[in-house]
């Protein structure tokens, strides 16, 4: 399971890198990016996941379709 | 230098006078700045003084300051670098996708920067303009979000640009934990926004926080943001930390929460007080501009302003710039130095030529300040109506005169005036409504709108045609004051206007609301 950032919605603020506790998202050409393999959706660590928490646009964050 | 500038005065001349509280409020936390003691004749910063009533450590650290005096900022320019895109919190006046370079508002920003980009720009402008003393991180998110890159770009440039002051804008939310981060680098400025005091109203305005991890919404939020705020402020304060709060007029939400606001910031030791009005279009794309919350009018703005004279200092003269505005306040040379332009450019800091610079700058300012005095003190006094107050819009490209064609203006200074002194209370942004020498028939009505609320437009020059438009919308355009200093100016035509109503020749009557100039600032920069 894992969140993905829909690249037309992410503004490249840059919120949500910091507080990924699994270091899963990086910026790649002015917005940001979640590697699947990484993402855990913050299980484990938080009670909600961290970057769609912080994020300040809508819908911006979802989960990763199967 | 430091004798030449001991006669200045900080801020064209708002007297506190015009003191509306009928006492004074709650005694402030000690160790605040110039003019927080309360009392008539002490608002000094936001107003008439100088260095007579504020210690000389705190002249030394506004005096060239652009945002913290009003007479500063006709000379020297600051300029914000966007490295802090990321915020802690969302505000219902805030869309982070907008980004237009023809508009001016904050939270706005073309080009976001990594801290060595930010400080090759800085040290690229400070050499170019030598008049530049002042860099602030204002966002385009939240400064103290993003502590690690904020505080890299203040590091490097104390150490390659030691003679810039540093200075910040933040929500406050992470503000208490990292004061003392800040007292490390030497920022001795800093704006903290502030909408309210009662969680009750920042619920309307802060839809939710991010906050030990989670989305914190509705009441709680609010309750956490504002008692961090305080906490902030109050630490700030006990450092010697000056701070300026900025607050958004929002009517029907805290237009009339807003002298609680005043009070409380006061209390805690506040240098001054920005009260700015709410920008809101629906083009912007915010909740609020969405749903019809508008801003508030001239009037409604002056009057919040007005009503909390008697507290900590005003600031008047904030334009409300982007995160990456460049230059004089009011005027935004950015795009000179985009990323790609820095790259070409040979850039030599030159600590001495820029201290030679400033003190021609300082011996400009102190000339046209002595020649002011000595106008004004030349002024006969007005022996009528003294109850009559009104306002004049004055156009002036700069020296503290009325020296512009009204065609040209594309922002005109707003001075109260009565029989006894003319008062800066503001500026007021409109289009250029003459370009290449034709007057544009459809820019006129919104200029006077803009300052419809004004009794007479003082200029160097106007064309016949807006001449009459002015004339029929009820506003005296007055061109007979040319290169004169504003406020002498302001004082003989009111005088002639008083005058004249002694005579019976014309009838006083109270003028309309104005509205202030919302959107795209597409005049030219």
């Amino acid at each position: 399971m894992s969140l993905t950032i829909v690249a037309d919605l992410c503004t490249g603020c840059s919120a949500c890198e910091p507080e990924c506790p699994n270091d899963a998202i990086s910026e790649k050409k002015n917005i940001f990016v979640i590697d699947p393999e990484l993402c855990t959706e913050c299980e484990g660590h938080y009670d909600d996941p961290q970057c769609l928490a912080v994020c300040p646009v809508d819908d911006c964050i979802v989960p990763l379709a199967a | 230098m430091q004798s030449a500038t001991a006669s200045y005065v900080s801020i064209a001349d708002l007297k506190s006078s015009h003191n509306a509280l009928a006492t004074p409020i709650e005694t402030p936390a000690p160790g605040g700045g110039c003019g927080t003691h309360g009392g008539e004749g002490k608002a000094s910063c936001g107003s008439s003084g100088g260095p007579d009533d504020m210690p000389q450590e705190i002249w030394d650290k506004v005096k060239n300051h652009p945002c913290y005096s009003e007479e500063a900022h006709h000379h020297y320019a600051r300029m914000h670098v966007a490295v802090a895109p990321a915020c802690n919190i969302q505000c219902n006046y805030c869309n982070r996708k907008y980004d237009c370079s023809n508009e001016s508002r904050p939270g706005v920003v073309s080009q976001k920067l990594t801290p060595e980009q930010a400080v090759k720009k800085v040290v690229a402008v400070a050499s170019e303009i030598p008049q530049m003393t002042v860099l602030g991180i204002a966002g385009p998110g939240d400064s103290l979000a993003s502590p690690t890159k904020t505080f890299a770009t203040f590091k490097m440039l104390q150490e390659q640009a030691p003679d810039i002051k540093l200075c910040l804008s933040t929500n406050g939310l992470a503000l208490p934990e990292l004061v003392d981060e800040i007292c490390k680098y030497n920022i001795d400025h800093v704006t903290i926004t502030i909408n309210m005091v009662d969680p009750a109203v920042g619920e309307k305005i802060y839809p939710w926080i991010f906050w030990n991890h989670k989305r914190v919404t509705g009441y709680e939020a609010a309750k956490i943001l504002h008692e961090q705020q305080m906490k902030g402020l109050e630490m700030l304060t006990a450092r010697g930390v000056l701070t300026k709060i900025n607050s958004v007029l929002i009517p029907g939400i805290n237009d009339e929460h807003m002298i609680e606001v005043n009070k409380a910031v006061k209390a805690r030791g506040a240098f001054l007080h920005n009260i700015m009005p709410l920008i809101s279009e629906p083009e912007h794309g915010t909740y609020f501009g969405l749903n019809g919350q508008r801003g508030p009018t001239a009037q409604e703005l002056k009057a919040v302003q007005d009503a909390c004279m008697g507290g900590a200092n005003l600031m008047r003269h904030c334009r409300q710039c982007r995160a990456d505005a460049v230059g004089l306040l009011g005027e935004d040379r950015s795009k000179e130095f985009t990323l790609d332009k820095i790259e070409e450019m040979e850039v030599v800091y030159d600590l001495d030529r820029r201290r030679s610079y400033q003190d021609k700058v300082e011996a400009e300012r102190q000339a046209q300040h002595d020649a002011k005095v000595e106008a004004l003190a030349s002024q006969a006094k007005i022996e009528l109506d003294e109850n009559i107050k009104v306002l004049v819009a004055v156009a002036t490209k700069g020296g503290g005169r009325v020296n512009e064609h009204f065609g040209h203006v594309t922002e005109f200074q707003i001075f109260e005036v009565s029989s006894k002194e003319a008062l800066f209370v503001g500026h007021r942004r409109v289009d250029q409504y003459c370009q290449g020498g034709f007057g544009d028939d459809e820019q006129l009505p919104s200029v006077v709108r803009a300052i419809n609320d004004c009794h007479a437009v003082l200029v160097a020059k106007i064309g016949a045609c807006p001449k009459d438009e002015l004339k029929s919308a009820g506003i005296e355009p007055i061109d007979g004051y040319v290169d004169e200093f504003i406020e002498k100016a302001a004082l003989s035509w009111f005088a002639d206007y008083a005058s004249r109503i002694a005579s019976g020749e014309i009838v006083h009557v109270a003028r309309g609301d104005a509205a202030i100039r919302q959107g795209a600032y597409t005049a030219a920069a």
